[in-house]
Formats: structure tokens, sequence, C-alpha cells
């Protein structure tokens, strides 16, 4: 028989994850002065060797393509250049999806995980996400005030540019000076001054000014590779590695958390993983576990974590894990605009992503067709070059010879997109469960995901695809392919990568899984940190928010420790 | 004054994470064209490794064709969109398939219409006249398909080839992924376009 290896040590906390919350939970943890174990189920992240932001295609010998040509045969998962992040298949990993459901599902297995790549968009949540006027989807055990000064935290620690705008859609925050728009954003912007549409600078994690002793941005607009100076935020960087300088944080990495162990109390006593390398079960003892893995994986271990007292798994007597999964609402249109065409150059780069967004701003329209909203994503300027940049327009162009070759030099830059990402309202249709028959290369019982959109969500979509046309239409320019019906048109599930839901809270412990501090509502030193939690999946990108209420968590965790009540 | 071209790019990036000094995006783009420089010189020229000499020569002269030089900056051939070609091919069979199939496929082509010629043998007239037809769409026919398939991946990576180069780079006019201290944007590049735009 096996051998199952416990730590001697009993730590005061295991955080499962080390995300947006689990980074978090490190630092606020580490800071409170309590000894804290990180589980990472992926590798050490080494900045200096791993993010590739200053390299490029032309000093690595394949370009991006991959050292096979990965990149041209649909082999390659994500871009060479990106920084290491996670997955859409991971082979030893498997997962399913029910009969008539279409899901995917992105896992990262890297210290940080998503942060270090994320598009670092940073929303807080307004008064009626917390608390829903149509009824629609359940009240959070929170509200907007209750949230307000952990999002000043949140901010302040992170760092996101932004303007005061007094917009009850897009509340304001603790923020770093914006940076000024690119030239196509300009004219977006003049575009929906025309059509009535609010167009206001974004709210990044990217840091116009030196935050705790992490460099101010160098403007290089790669964020999405990583960043070496750590300008753009990622929970690694800004809050890992300093934690492990204070001694008070292990890391294991390679580590697949498997079960929540738990005594004759009910009380999580150590957390069960699989040591990837050694494919051995080990156990690290604590006295209480942050479980922060992302929504789903979060749904996940605390499934597979039966007990004769938990046979529904921990923490479920609800049987609210894995119920009101979500993800954002997902669609994109381009737009060819002539004005832009041959633009004098110049560096567009800025923070990586968008230097202005549109908030939602039809939030007391009551002739619209669906309810709640969305916001839009802005795209365009000069990019930096990569393996298949101009693929498109050789496509449309056809051709050859020095045609080509203008058309080509001539739309650099003429290019604008527009992205939608809005609420989708949770709906029984919509769920992960332990799939009844199969296990992962760790021996772990895996998911097995339901998805459907609802009609609001289509209807959202069909409102997206004529608001990005108007807008585009505004700046003298043509729409890119073709369109599509709105039910096609709209994103798979779970490829906007902002799963929520699974172990949402509530101020009833027969109807949710948490009270409003992440604490399981059955076991008092379980906690949980990501994205779970979260009641429902407003338009506004969940990271900031990640953070925000993991802070308050961990804060909360920290003070009952010290009481004795956990 | 702080001259980056004097330091490599790890040194570089810490001294920006030293916040010790901001240089300008042409310094930064300096550096990255002498990194770019220092490995080409070292190689000499290029011998391919997956195509044959024939084959390689063919692959150089459709690029000339998609992307040429002109007033404005070199093309395909004098950016090696070739070599990279050759080197994807030597890196995945599937790869290499595409191309030595695409390139007998032309050959055979330009057989059947001069005479017995090989594409790099045949006139630039009869080279151009054979893209004329390969390079649309509009063209398909079950005889063409094949040719005109082959010619839009050619296409697609000769141009990936090319604006991935440093003369690519320096064709479009890319200035980014330099070293600032703040982000501003041209007054003259924003008047430009919100003239022509109509909404300025």
């Amino acid at each position: 028989m096996l051998q199952i290896i416990r730590s001697p040590q009993v730590f005061d906390v295991v955080v499962v994850g080390s995300g947006a919350g689990g980074g978090t939970a490190v630092k606020v943890l580490t800071d409170r002065g309590l000894n804290v174990a990180l589980l990472e189920a992926g590798p050490m992240l080494n900045p200096a060797k791993d993010f590739k932001e200053h390299i490029l295609p032309y000093q690595v010998d394949h370009r991006g393509a991959g050292q096979h040509a990965e990149m041209y045969f649909g082999r390659q998962q994500w871009g060479y250049f990106n920084a290491p992040n996670g997955y859409w298949n991971i082979p030893t990993e498997p997962y399913t999806v029910a009969q008539g459901s279409e899901w995917r599902w992105f896992r990262s297995r890297i210290l940080g995980g998503r942060t270090n790549h994320y598009g670092r968009i940073s929303l807080r949540f307004s008064d009626y996400d917390f608390q829903p006027e149509d009824g629609l989807s359940e009240a959070w055990p929170v509200t907007y005030e209750e949230m307000s000064p952990w999002y000043d935290k949140a901010e302040g620690f992170i760092g996101v540019t932004g303007t005061k705008e007094g917009l009850r859609t897009a509340p304001d925050g603790n923020f770093l000076p914006p940076v000024p728009p690119r030239v196509h954003e300009s004219l977006i912007k003049a575009a929906c001054g025309k059509l009535n549409i609010p167009c206001i600078p974004s709210r990044m994690a990217m840091l116009t000014k030196s935050v705790h002793g992490r460099a101010a941005c160098h403007y290089c607009g790669q964020c999405g590779r990583g960043c070496q100076t750590a300008s753009a935020f990622s929970s690694s960087q800004a809050m890992i590695f300093p934690a492990m300088k204070t001694g008070r944080l292990k890391v294991i990495t390679g580590a697949m958390a498997r079960e929540l162990m738990t005594n004759g109390d009910g009380k999580v006593t150590a957390v069960s993983y699989i040591d990837k390398a050694t494919r051995t079960e080990q156990q690290v003892r604590c006295k209480a576990v942050v479980v922060a893995a992302s929504a789903c994986e979060s749904a996940r271990l605390l499934l597979n974590s039966k007990s004769a007292r938990f046979s529904n798994g921990i923490a479920n007597s609800s049987g609210q894990v894995g119920k009101n999964l979500t993800d954002s609402t997902g669609f994109s249109m381009s737009g060819y605009v002539p004005a832009l065409a041959g633009m004098p150059r110049h560096n567009a780069d800025g923070i990586g992503g968008m230097h202005l967004y549109v908030p939602w701003w039809l939030h007391d329209d009551k002739k619209k067709d669906f309810p709640r909203g969305y916001h839009i994503e802005l795209g365009g300027g000069f990019p930096l070059p990569h393996l298949g940049t101009f693929a498109g327009d050789c496509n449309r162009h056809e051709g050859y010879g020095k045609g080509l070759k203008d058309a080509i030099r001539e739309q650099y830059g003429a290019m604008v997109s527009f992205a939608g990402r809005g609420e989708m309202i949770p709906n029984k249709d919509t769920w992960c469960e332990i799939d009844p028959a199969k296990t992962d290369a760790y021996g772990i019982p895996v998911l097995r995901f339901h998805f459907k959109w609802s009609e609001h969500e289509v209807k959202q979509i069909a409102h997206m695809q004529q608001t990005f046309a108007s807008i585009i239409e505004a700046m003298g320019g043509t729409v890119m392919g073709r369109p599509r019906d709105a039910a096609r048109a709209i994103s798979t599930g779970g490829t906007i990568i902002h799963e929520a839901g699974t172990v949402k809270m509530g101020k009833d412990a027969k109807t949710s899984v948490l009270n409003s501090h992440c604490q399981a509502h059955d076991v008092k030193n379980l906690f949980v940190c990501d994205a779970g939690p979260m009641v429902s999946q407003p338009d506004k990108n969940v990271t900031l928010s990640i953070v925000a209420f993991s802070w308050r968590a961990s804060e909360y965790l920290a003070d009952e420790m010290r009481k004795g009540n956990v | 004054m702080f001259n980056p071209g004097q330091f490599s790019r790890r040194e570089l990036m810490t001294r920006i994470a030293a916040g010790l000094t901001a240089v300008a995006a042409a310094d930064a783009q300096h550096v990255h064209e002498q990194v770019a420089q220092e490995k080409t010189a070292s190689k000499g020229p290029y011998k391919p490794k997956a195509l044959t000499a024939h084959e390689y020569a063919t692959v150089q002269r459709l690029g000339d064709l998609i992307i040429p030089a002109d007033e404005h900056s070199p093309g395909a051939l004098a950016a090696g969109a070739a070599d990279f070609i050759d080197f994807l091919c030597n890196a995945a069979d599937e790869m290499k398939d595409i191309w030595t199939g695409g390139v007998l496929w032309i050959d055979e082509e330009m057989k059947r219409r001069h005479d017995g010629k090989m594409f790099v043998e045949a006139s630039p007239e009869q080279q151009t006249a054979l893209l004329d037809v390969i390079a649309y769409r509009k063209n398909q026919s079950p005889e063409l398909n094949p040719g005109i398939e082959f010619f839009a991946f050619c296409r697609r990576l000769v141009a990936d080839a090319y604006y991935t180069s440093p003369i690519g780079f320096k064709e479009v006019g890319y200035m980014g992924n330099g070293v600032m201290s703040s982000f501003s944007v041209p007054k003259e590049a924003l008047d430009y376009a919100m003239k022509r735009s109509g909404l300025g």
C-alpha cells in the first residue's frame, strides 16, 4: 500500500491556488503574521526567463510558430510569446461536457495563474449588481457600500488607472492617472459622442506611477506576455514573491489538490494533494484552508471531499456546489476605417490593451428587450507584427505584388475592433458536477459540465451587433466579416474565461454555500476566495472583485483565528 | 546620456526595473535590431535544410513576386522569406509536404503551358500570367483548385515571413515595443485622422 506522506508542520492556513484570489490571501495572511502553505498545480514562475515582452519575432528562429511549426497546424494552445498561463486542453486533466451542451474550460497551471497574462481590466461592480432590481437573480449578502472600502484597498495595492466619472454603471475608484487615448480611440470616442454612448478612460491594472516598489509602466504594450518589471499586476510578482521573502510562506508547486480532509468535528485538518512529479499522495496539515483554485476547480475539490459527515461533498448541505455557473457573454466585431489609413507612423503601444472603454450605458432604458448589460472593449492601433497579423489582409486582398504590399501598408493601423462582454444570468441548465465514470491521470474524479445560454444573452448579443456596427459606420468605416445570427455569433460558454458562481455566497445556509465572508456555512475553517462565491456575473470583469473579496475574507479569517473562533 | 545600444536586453530590463532611466523607443528598437543583425551576421548565406535547391529557388521566386522590392523597401527575397519557409519545412513534415507538393503543381502547370519549362525557367510574363489565375478564388475550378489553395497558403506564409523580419517591421512602420517614460500621441497623427473622418 502506498504510504501517505503527511507534513509534520501544521500550517495556520493552506491556500489552494495562486491566482488573484489565492495570491491576495497569501499576501494578507502572511502580512498578518500567519504561517501559510500555498499549493499550485503548475510549476514555479521565473519572470526573467518566462516573460517574453521584449523579444521580437525575428529574434527567435521559429518566430513564434513553435519548434515544430505547431502554430500552423492548430497544435499550439497559446501563442509562443504569451506569458505562460494555461491550456484549453490538458491531456492528463480532462473534463467532460454533457450531451447537448457546449463548454470549454481554460485551466491555468503556473504560479500566479491567469494573472500573469490577463487583460487587467479592473471594474468595480455597481450597487445594482449586488442588489439586482429586476429579480432575475439573487441578491448578494453584501452591498456596494460594504465592499467599497475593500475595492479601495484592492485598487490601491494592485494599481488601477482611471478617472472619476460619476457613473452608476461604473463606480469610481482609487485611481492612478489614465493614459491618453490613441488616435483610433479618439475617433471612437467622437463617434460614440454622436450616438450618445459614453467612452471613458479604461480602468486597467497597469502602473502609470510606481506603486509599492513596483516600477511605473514603460509602455511597451505587451502586458499579455507578462511584465518583467511587474508594472502590470500579477499575483505572482506583486503578492506571492514578496510573501515568500517574509519566511512565512511555503510554496508547493506541482501539487494537484485532491481532497479536503476533516476530523470528527467536521473541520478541515489537512489538504490531500497529488505530487505530480512522483504521482504520490501527500497531505499538508492546517488550521484553516482557503480554496482559490478557480471557480470550477474549487467546486470540484469540494465535491470530491466526501466523508460520512459530508456525503454530498464538503460544505454542500445546500446542494449548491457546482450550481449557478456563469461565464461572460462575448461578441467581437472589426471595422476598417479609411480615415485611419496611411496615418503618420508613431508608437501607439501605451499600456497593453485599451486606453478607453465603453461602460454600460442603458441601465435606465425601459425599451431594450433584454435585462442587464455589457461593456465594450476597444482594439486597434499599430500592432506588433506577428505571424498571422496580415493573414486577413492577404485573404481579403488576394493577388500578389506591389498592389498587395501597398494595401497592407495602407491598411496597417486602420482596423478597429469592438469586443462586448456582458452579463449572463444564472440558469438551471448551467452547472457542473462530478462525472461518475472518469478520473484524471492523478486518480481525481473530473468535472462534467452542462451549459446553456438563454434568450436574455442572445438578445444582448443582437444589441451588441447593432451597436458596434453603428459606431463603425459613424467613423465612416465598414464592418468586416459576414453578419451572423446572434444565437450563432455568441461566444461558446467558457471561452471568455470568466467562470463564476459555482460556490455561491448567500445569507441562507439552505440555499448557499458560503456566508458573506466567503466562509462555508457548514465548515467554519473553510473559505473559498476566487470567482466561485459570486452570486451573479455582472458585466464587469471579475478579477478586481476577486481581489477585494479575498482581501476581506482573509482579514476576517485572520481576525477569527486570533479570536480563537476558527 | 544613457545609450541603450551599449547594454544587452537583460541589462536594459534591469535598468528599467530599477527605475534608473527612461529611454526613447527608437533606442530600444536599436537594441532589438542590433541583436538581429548580430544573429544574421554570424550565419553567412543560408543553406536550405529541407527543400531541394530547385524547390528553394522556386520559393524564393514566388516570394519575390508576392512581395517585391519597390521604392519603399526591399522585398521578400531580401528579407529571407524563403529561408524562414525552409526552416518551417525542416520543422514539420506536414509543412514540407505542402511546399514540395505546391512547387510540383506549379512546375507541372507551367510545363503544360510552356513547352516543359519549370516555373523558375519561365519568363517573368509567363510567371505572372500563371499567378494572375491562381491568386484569386474567383478562378476556382477542379483543375485549378490545388494551385489556388497552395498559392493562398504561400501568400500567407510569405507575408508572415516578410512582416516579422526587420525589413518588414520597417516597411509597415512599426515603432513600438520600446521603453518610454510616458505615452503620448503626435498631434499630426490625430489631426490627420480626425480631419479625414469628419468627426473632428
